[in-house]
């Protein structure tokens, strides 16, 4: 197998392989499947697509469905942090969007997109149910609450190096 | 386990849940017992580290056998977090935060409460908890004694306040048909949106013979603005497990899975934690209380498919689809799940089911109204003080919700509306806050009950961009199966975007109500057939801002950004700090004398509106 095509480091190849023994032929396991394989490697590798395919007995065409059909999977790499802006009810009339537009105007990146140096991505989403801290943020799972545009700055250079 | 065991380990933990409750008699091997919120509002205001801080001050102190600390679950008051209770005193301190704790620890062990960490009702300080104005309407059954259990020792207390001797009435003593009455009886009916009798869907269930039915708890609580679902997990999740079993025997079914959001890790863990506990001690898997009753508990996770609540594509996403719904009939309780009988039941409405059990219908049905009995748990949020989860008698009004509970409106605003449902839902305006909630009365009012999230909006929320946040969420949702919903959203969207850009008409207008019928009408699922009620509920009460967009180009609450003018008034000082701060230039002047903006060159970014000190810049 050339490098290019390598998944990832050896014990992330090693776990990986074990899931699909444990579900081999087991074609409804697949969202399961997906969860933990985007657990292990931090998103969904095209390579794994289709070992996945071949250990389920499924069309690749029909992993990618499923893929592209729920927002928590994805096919790219993850940043170094990523902040998951809410844009729940409750953080939307408190001001989530200014929020979201100073984060955006501070790394200089649209939603979804990766900055250069790889340090960020800023993605939205739908609810933490965290409403009573409205309007909320998480920056690698970690919940900011309570927000005022004029803390983004105040916490992003939090995370220098 | 047997009746024997279940009363050993009852007793065993009685002691330590009545010396929260305060009743006389319980020993317990400490004089005071600290508990620190471990829901996850709290956890993100680092709760997790007060508790810590609490234990190695108290170890230093060699207090151990003075005071006790626990984890517990949400008392719902999330706005004021990390709470912390003291029992038995039964006080409540709000915010409190690591550098609190040597003092809360040196107040404690003298028999004392720090005084400025205790809450209040208009600037009186509230020394115990049931005090609270926040508290006293509320009525407990869905989140019953979650304040009460350590979540340290989360079986045994739940067993200690009569946990899983519903299951095991119902096991032993009573037939399915029993069961199924006695629910019907009770009029409980679904929390998780069209409020459908829980005690029929089962029947249904039951009536229908086959080899394998399924229980499913639907855990995927995707309205944006309600969260309680998570926090009845979080909290007490045996409550689920023990009702999912009770389910199970009612209709004939072996296997359960409970359906939860990717989104709520915390939540899947004690839960899972929980099902674990229950197949260590034999409350599920074979032979449950030596009968012949099996039953065994699944979590499957979601991932992010809000249309996953509904109940055909939450069962193709178990079944490893795409969480797309199919048409109903036949409804689930016919074929469901790998197309055997299925009832699905959404967390709130199982919360209440071992209490229905264990006290009777009547005295559950003697709560309520005429037309929905028991209590329903609120997530109130937005523009309110208080904001957290609340359980209420069903028939409170929305009035005593606001002002009483939530304490009303922050920073002198006026109250404009509040939007319930969720994204199927629509919003209520002030005229009606006397109305009594119930399913019926909300939705006489063009909105309805839903999951419970109640979203309060006040002058400085436009309710057409309101309505476009909701649709722009159903856009975003939509599976993209059926045409109505695909495509009729999204041009309803484009015209509500039309709409807060001035670039409308009145003819869109009609458009648009036609637009919204047709997908109401012919949408596939729940999801297109409720859509377009966030934009017929703001049509319906306020028209008029909707016209002020399209004729006057004006949005009052100045949210629209492109109609929004920024103008300065004569309370000008002439400092110049406005126009420093405006990236464009546009704000020009003399100092000492009154600015002014160059509407041309004016991007509305609001710079100007958040700089001046002096309150003269408007916006109109």
């Amino acid at each position: 197998m050339c490098d290019c095509k390598r998944l990832g480091t050896d014990t992330q190849v090693k776990k990986f392989d074990a899931l699909l023994d444990e579900h081999r032929g087991k074609k409804d396991n697949i969202m399961v499947v997906l969860q933990k394989t985007q657990n292990i490697f931090g998103y969904i590798p095209e390579l794994a697509v289709s070992k996945i395919a071949n250990a389920l007995k499924m069309p690749e065409s029909e992993i990618y469905g499923i893929i592209s059909f729920y927002s928590f999977f994805t096919l790219t790499p993850k940043a170094k942090y990523n902040i998951d802006v809410c844009l729940g009810t409750a953080c939307f009339v408190l001001g989530a969007q200014d929020i979201l537009d100073r984060i955006l105007g501070k790394l200089k990146v649209q939603v979804g997109e990766m900055t250069s140096d790889g340090k960020w991505i800023v993605t939205s989403c739908r609810c933490l149910g965290c409403c009573g801290l409205a309007p909320a943020i998480t920056i690698n799972g970690e919940v900011y609450g309570k927000l005022k545009p004029e803390d983004v700055d105040r916490i992003l250079d939090s995370f220098a190096d | 386990m047997d009746l024997q065991k279940l009363e050993e380990l009852k007793k065993k933990y009685l002691d330590e849940v009545n010396f929260r409750k305060n009743i006389a008699g319980a020993s317990v091997p400490y004089k005071y017992d600290i508990m620190v919120c471990g829901g996850t509002g709290c956890r993100s205001c680092k709760s997790r580290l007060v508790q810590d801080k609490l234990n190695e001050v108290i170890k230093n102190k060699g207090l151990q056998n003075e005071i006790a600390v626990h984890g517990v679950g949400c008392f719902g008051l999330c706005v004021n977090g990390p709470i912390v209770l003291i029992y038995p005193q039964d006080a409540m301190y709000v915010k409190v935060t690591v550098s609190d704790v040597d003092e809360i620890v040196d107040a404690l062990a003298r028999g004392e409460l720090v005084e400025r960490l205790l809450p209040e009702n208009d600037g009186h300080k509230v020394y115990k908890k049931v005090d609270l104005k926040f508290c006293k309407k509320q009525k407990y059954i869905a989140r019953n004694n979650a304040e009460y259990m350590s979540l340290d020792n989360i079986l045994g207390d739940y067993i200690a306040l009569e946990g899983y001797s519903a299951l095991y009435k119902v096991i032993t003593s009573m037939t399915q048909d029993d069961v199924i009455s006695l629910i019907k009886e009770s009029g409980l009916r679904g929390r998780g949106g069209a409020g459908f009798l829980t005690g029929q869907k089962w029947e249904y269930a039951r009536l229908n013979d086959a080899p394998q039915k399924y229980v499913i708890c639907n855990a995927d609580e995707g309205d944006p603005g309600a969260f309680m679902d998570r926090s009845i997990i979080e909290s007490n999740p045996h409550a689920i497990v023990e009702a999912m079993a009770i389910a199970g025997y009612a209709i004939g079914a072996s296997k359960g899975y409970v359906y939860l959001r990717a989104e709520y890790p915390l939540a899947g863990e004690r839960l899972q934690n929980a099902i674990d506990e229950a197949n260590k001690a034999g409350l599920l898997g074979k032979n449950i209380f030596g009968t012949n009753f099996d039953f065994e508990l699944e979590i499957k996770f979601g991932a992010g498919a809000f249309v996953c609540g509904e109940e055909t594509a939450l069962m193709h996403s178990i079944e490893g689809m795409r969480g797309e719904p199919s048409l109903k009939p036949p409804f689930p309780a016919e074929r469901g799940l790998y197309g055997c009988p299925t009832i699905i039941n959404n967390v709130e409405t199982l919360a209440n089911v071992a209490q229905i059990i264990n006290n009777g219908a009547s005295w559950f049905n003697s709560i309520g109204t005429e037309d929905s009995k028991g209590t329903k748990v609120f997530a109130l949020t937005g523009k309110i003080k208080n904001s957290g989860l609340i359980e209420l008698p069903m028939g409170t009004t929305i009035r005593e919700i606001i002002y009483d509970i939530g304490g009303g409106i922050p920073n002198g605003k006026e109250f404009k509306a509040v939007q319930m449902g969720g994204p199927s839902g629509g919003c209520i305006p002030a005229e009606y806050l006397d109305t009594p909630i119930d399913y019926k009365s909300l939705s006489d009012l063009g909105s309805m009950m839903g999951s419970g999230g109640m979203i309060v909006v006040d002058e400085d929320s436009c309710m057409v961009d309101l309505a476009k946040f909701f649709l722009q969420f159903t856009v975003d949702e939509s599976c993209g199966k059926c045409t109505p919903c695909r495509i009729g959203n999204k041009r309803i969207l484009e015209i509500l975007t039309k709409i807060t850009e001035g670039k409308a008409t009145m003819e869109d207008l009609d458009k648009l109500e036609d637009l919204c019928k047709y997908v109401k009408d012919d949408s596939l699922c729940g999801l297109g057939q409720t859509s377009p009620n966030p934009v017929l509920s703001t049509l319906r009460y306020f028209r008029d801002e909707y016209i002020e967009h399209i004729q006057q180009h004006k949005c009052r609450a100045g949210v629209c950004k492109a109609l929004t003018r920024y103008k300065i008034t004569d309370k000008c000082v002439g400092c110049s700090a406005c126009s420093r701060a405006c990236p464009v230039g546009a704000i020009t002047g003399e100092i000492k004398k009154q600015f002014s903006i160059n509407q041309e060159k004016c991007i509305k970014c609001g710079k100007c509106y958040n700089t001046c000190r002096f309150g003269a810049i408007a916006k109109e």
